[in-house]
């Protein structure tokens, strides 16, 4: 047995040659979740503007649950004493980090290159924390998405929806040629996503009554039960199976004329260009009827801990080079959100990022941009995952609109204390 | 050989030799130390935090008392987590001890192509479910898995869809943790089979007893030992069985099928509800101890 | 020479082994539906996978998935495929399993051979250790590895995974050693062999089989885990689990199923081979001993 483990080993020995590592003076080590395909090569750019400048970058991957691998390999980081010197991290998440004193400070960085100028005050609510930077923001996803087949919407009349009405209509146009309306995959987040859209469809300030401000009467009142009922008008919608499909097989379905559209976020526009479509004559993205003008967002950003002075120096390089304006526009391009700064020229971006980026900076201004309850931006992960257990089982059948909105409340105000 | 069957007699104690008499024990001790800290000094590191308002990390400032408790047994997700443990691990434990047996009984009977048939039964042990996962909920999904194929193979009103059911999902969960592990319990009855003793076969052969009564009357009860182990390493696997239901179900559809092991990892590290997750865990171990610690007495006590 | 309950085999008729044989067969479909999805798709171009059909045969075959798994898939920010990872995860699966391994039999030679009061309890103790879900131990284990110095290094996750496998491995060679027969150690102790002499002149020569098993059980275990390879690696130590989650986990991103699978059965080749090959080690085991007998 020893002799065929050691074989093993050898043989293992010879197919793998080991990353050489070159050990710079400088080096940052980075604990993300972009492990793969297009967002991993993304970063890669920032990784040799890094290298650039002399600096290091030790990578440290660990992806799945939407960063919650990520977020518990981090506990045992920090609790070894250990921590890596930036993580991405989501919204409250990093709140959370600051308030047990184990974040670094970027306001060298961030007072000379005049972030708070270009950056929206809704995200610096997060990269903030007692008034000093503690993150670097990379992007800005928004989550109010339709993504709809233009064949598909041709043959249901070619007008895209502006309404919640007008929306009901197309979708019955759609299910009567024949195809399934809504490609949806069953995921609580996924049905989070829609939801978050449809709150905010019912109003701005009912979205932020309900979301943000966790107000049990907009939580449990009337107009939740009216919420809950669009879920259960666009449910009919949806195709059998939808159970459990990961949201990119649903983008299939729309690419491919399966289903008519599908209610997701900008990051859903990569799969669409991967199989070589184009905005606006193969697919058109439009903002989720009754939401236009306002914007939920999810901000990707990396969260900097207190490291040794040795270290110091390369975190603030790294701060500096994630706020740079070329590695924002070339990093989002790829990634199919938008920049986190408001001054990033939209020349390298496709109508449908051009959008975006005029969509954010008007909302931003218009005090219409909020954070996504479901991607971390509203309340804190107990909140969030206690709106998923509800809304997902509302859109299972396991509640009906009523109780759902009764459960809402509750589970919030329980998960609250 | 020795008769394999009696029962090791009890310590050999050597009066003379001190410290071969103590070697033993210090040969031992390295482990049971590690053992003791890492994991009963943990479980009682988990008690604390239980008790405590721990949410992001471990906080033993604030103190709550039951509160994690009685939050636990008021969420839904965790009442829907024991039922599911309590189909899950039932069926599982059954049908995995089951078809293992079976299907060593069926390999020791001089089959052809043993040495073919063995890894494949072996090798789904040998996979990751981070992945399998992936190939089970593709081949259980109804729009391109199993329901689809037979459809286009001509049988029109075939019908498999529940890892679509909120009520079924659970035992889909079942029909792919069966798969990874009945092949192993089969090579530990195998092994268990095959170290049976002639003399004893022989004899109730000559005594005309039938194949069956052999295997029922002698052949399975000598299996006891290898039940304890079976019954140790499935029971352990599912109530660990996390991996398994991320991949195929994430708890999905709805809630219908998260299991304590998803509850405590969800809530410990992606709520942020520390206490909570350690109160989870806290009476996972609790309901470990007690199928376990009355079965290990009566087969250990036994013994003596 | 075969083993004894085989005899009883040749006393069935020709029906029943027809249905034992069908019964394996149907089995063995059962057991290898998986891996022919896995492979089937790892072979076909992404674009037949989103068409549907899972389970046909590639219309156009492709080992493409296959090269980029291994070698230029994105894995973190770096395009290496798996590749640098299977030295990693070597390093750390070999001295693991050999530890608890070596401490499993000592400790399954002292609770059956040379028993003490008290015992039992040792035993059921070390026994109900394998029940712990690791979950709970993250923490505080991430603690002392932090004051022990090994926090990020291959030498902390032998550490750990070694701890947690001595229940398994005690259990199975305290099973294993019981069933040997105790009057052979008193013999040779009578003869003057000391502790460790009996161990390795005659218990060990006939411990072939549960090494295996126990090796197996060990080396999958370990070889497969991701939760302590994900927490307690550092950036150069992280294991082949963690690559292939991170290959095929992107949250936001593309999902090439293809490499996925074909990544998924390259990270399984150890174990695999683990099992192919010490499953016929496993037979011959058990011949020797019932040639001895």
């Amino acid at each position: 047995m020893r002799k065929f483990l050691m074989s093993t080993a050898a043989i293992a020995t010879l197919f793998a040659a080991p990353v050489p590592l070159a050990f710079a003076d400088e080096s940052v080590e980075v604990l993300h979740w972009w492990t793969s395909g297009g967002e991993a090569a993304a970063l890669d750019v920032l990784k040799k503007n890094l290298e650039g400048q002399g600096v290091t970058w030790k990578d440290m991957p660990v992806a799945g649950g939407g960063g919650e691998a990520a977020m518990t390999a981090l506990r045992a980081r920090v609790t070894a004493g250990d921590p890596p010197t930036a993580v991405q991290a989501l919204g409250f998440d990093i709140t959370d980090w600051a308030k047990q004193g184990v974040v670094g400070d970027l306001g060298e960085v961030a007072d000379k290159e005049g972030w708070d100028k270009v950056v929206p005050a809704a995200l610096q609510n997060f990269a903030k924390y007692d008034g000093k930077w503690i993150a670097a923001p990379v992007n800005v996803h928004s989550t109010n998405w339709v993504w709809i087949n233009k064949k598909a919407l041709d043959a249901a009349g070619g007008k895209a929806p502006e309404t919640w009405d007008e929306l009901i209509v197309v979708l019955d146009k759609m299910k009567a040629n024949g195809i399934s309306p809504l490609g949806h995959g069953g995921q609580a987040w996924q049905d989070a996503t829609i939801f978050d859209a449809v709150v905010l469809s019912l109003g701005t300030d009912f979205y932020k009554q309900s979301m943000i401000d966790l107000d049990p009467a907009a939580l449990g009142g009337d107009k939740m039960v009216e919420a809950f009922d669009r879920m259960a008008k666009l449910k009919t919608y949806v195709d059998q199976d939808f159970s459990g499909r990961d949201w990119n097989l649903a983008s299939a379905m729309v690419i491919e004329g399966k289903a008519g559209m599908q209610m997701m976020g900008d990051w859903a526009k990569g799969e669409f260009l991967k199989a070589g479509q184009k905005p606006g004559t193969d697919f058109v993205c439009i903002r989720f009827p009754g939401t236009q003008g306002a914007v939920t967002f999810n901000s990707d950003m990396f969260m900097m801990f207190k490291v040794g002075d040795d270290k110091k120096a390369a975190q603030m390089k790294m701060a500096s080079d994630i706020e740079d304006p070329g590695f924002q526009s070339s990093f989002n391009v790829v990634k199919g959100s938008v920049p986190a700064r408001t001054d990033v020229p939209d020349t390298a971006f496709d109508d449908c990022g051009k959008k975006g980026i005029k969509d954010l900076a008007e909302a931003s201004t218009s005090g219409k941009l909020f954070g996504s309850m479901a991607h971390g931006y509203a309340a804190p992960a107990a909140v969030k995952n206690a709106l998923y257990d509800v809304v997902t089982r509302n859109f299972n059948g396991e509640l009906d609109s009523k109780a759902a909105a009764a459960a809402l409340a509750e589970a919030i105000a329980a998960a609250k204390g | 050989m020795a008769d394999l069957t009696t029962t090791a007699p009890r310590a050999v104690t050597n009066p003379r030799a001190t410290l071969q008499d103590l070697l033993p024990k210090i040969v031992l001790a390295p482990s049971f130390a590690l053992i003791l800290i890492f994991v009963y000094g943990f479980i009682v590191f988990t008690a604390f935090l239980s008790f405590s308002g721990s949410k992001l990390l471990p906080d033993f400032s604030t103190w709550v008392g039951l509160n994690n408790y009685v939050r636990l047994f008021n969420h839904p997700n965790w009442i829907t987590a024991l039922k599911n443990l309590a189909i899950f691990s039932t069926l599982y434990i059954v049908v995995c001890s089951a078809i293992g047996l079976a299907l060593a009984i069926f390999l020791d009977q001089k089959i052809r192509g043993e040495g073919v048939l063995r890894p494949i039964y072996l090798y789904p042990m040998a996979l990751s479910f981070i992945v399998t996962g992936v190939a089970w909920k593709w081949f259980l999904d109804p729009g391109i898995g199993l329901e689809h194929v037979m459809q286009s193979w001509g049988w029109e009103s075939f019908s498999f869809r529940w890892i679509k059911d909120g009520k079924m999902a659970i035992y889909t969960i079942v029909i792919a943790a069966v798969w990874q592990s009945s092949g192993f319990v089969m090579a530990m009855f195998l092994a268990g089979l095959r170290g049976v003793d002639n003399e004893i076969i022989k004899a109730a052969q000559i005594d005309g007893a039938s194949t069956l009564t052999i295997y029922r009357r002698i052949i399975i009860p000598l299996m006891r030992p290898v039940f304890l182990s079976a019954f140790v390493v499935l029971a352990h696997l599912a109530i660990k069985s996390y991996d398994l239901v991320v991949a195929m179900t994430d708890g999905g559809p709805g809630t219908a099928t998260w299991t304590p092991a998803l509850f405590m990892q969800k809530f410990t590290f992606g709520r942020n509800e520390m206490g909570m997750g350690a109160a989870s865990a806290i009476i996972m171990m609790m309901m470990i101890f007690a199928i376990i610690v009355p079965y290990l007495y009566s087969e250990l006590g036994k013994k003596k | 020479m075969s083993a004894a309950s085989q005899d009883v085999a040749t006393r069935n008729g020709i029906f029943a082994r027809a249905f034992i044989y069908a019964v394996l067969i149907l089995f063995a479909v059962y057991y290898l539906l998986p891996l022919y999805v896995m492979i089937v798709n790892s072979l076909k171009p992404l674009d037949e996978i989103r068409q549907g059909n899972m389970l046909a045969l590639p219309q156009q075959w492709t080992i493409a998935p296959w090269l980029s798994a291994w070698s230029t898939a994105q894995i973190g920010v770096q395009p290496t495929g798996l590749k640098p990872y299977f030295l990693n995860s070597v390093m750390m699966v070999v001295p693991a399993v050999a530890i608890s391994t070596i401490l499993g039999a000592l400790n399954g030679y002292v609770l059956t051979k040379w028993r003490f009061k008290g015992d039992n309890i040792v035993f059921g103790m070390m026994l109900l250790a394998c029940f712990i879900p690791f979950q709970i131990v993250l923490i505080p284990s991430a603690r002392i590895l932090g004051l022990t110095g090994l926090a990020g290094t291959i030498t902390g996750l032998v550490l750990i995974h070694a701890i947690y496998g001595l229940g398994f491995t005690t259990l199975f060679f305290r099973n294993y050693y019981e069933a040997f027969p105790t009057e052979l150690v008193r013999a040779a102790q009578i003869d003057g062999a000391s502790f460790f002499q009996i161990f390795r002149r005659i218990l060990l020569p006939s411990s072939g089989p549960i090494i295996v098993v126990t090796v197996i059980w060990q080396f999958t275990n370990i070889w497969n885990d991701f939760l302590f390879g994900s927490s307690f690696s550092g950036f150069n130590s992280i294991p082949i689990t963690v690559a292939l989650n991170n290959l095929v986990n992107s949250s936001t991103g593309v999902k090439e199923y293809n490499v996925h699978f074909a990544g998924a059965i390259l990270a399984a080749l150890p174990t695999l081979i683990v099992y192919i090959v010490s499953g016929r080690y496993f037979v011959r085991g058990l011949m020797a001993g019932a040639v001895k007998g």
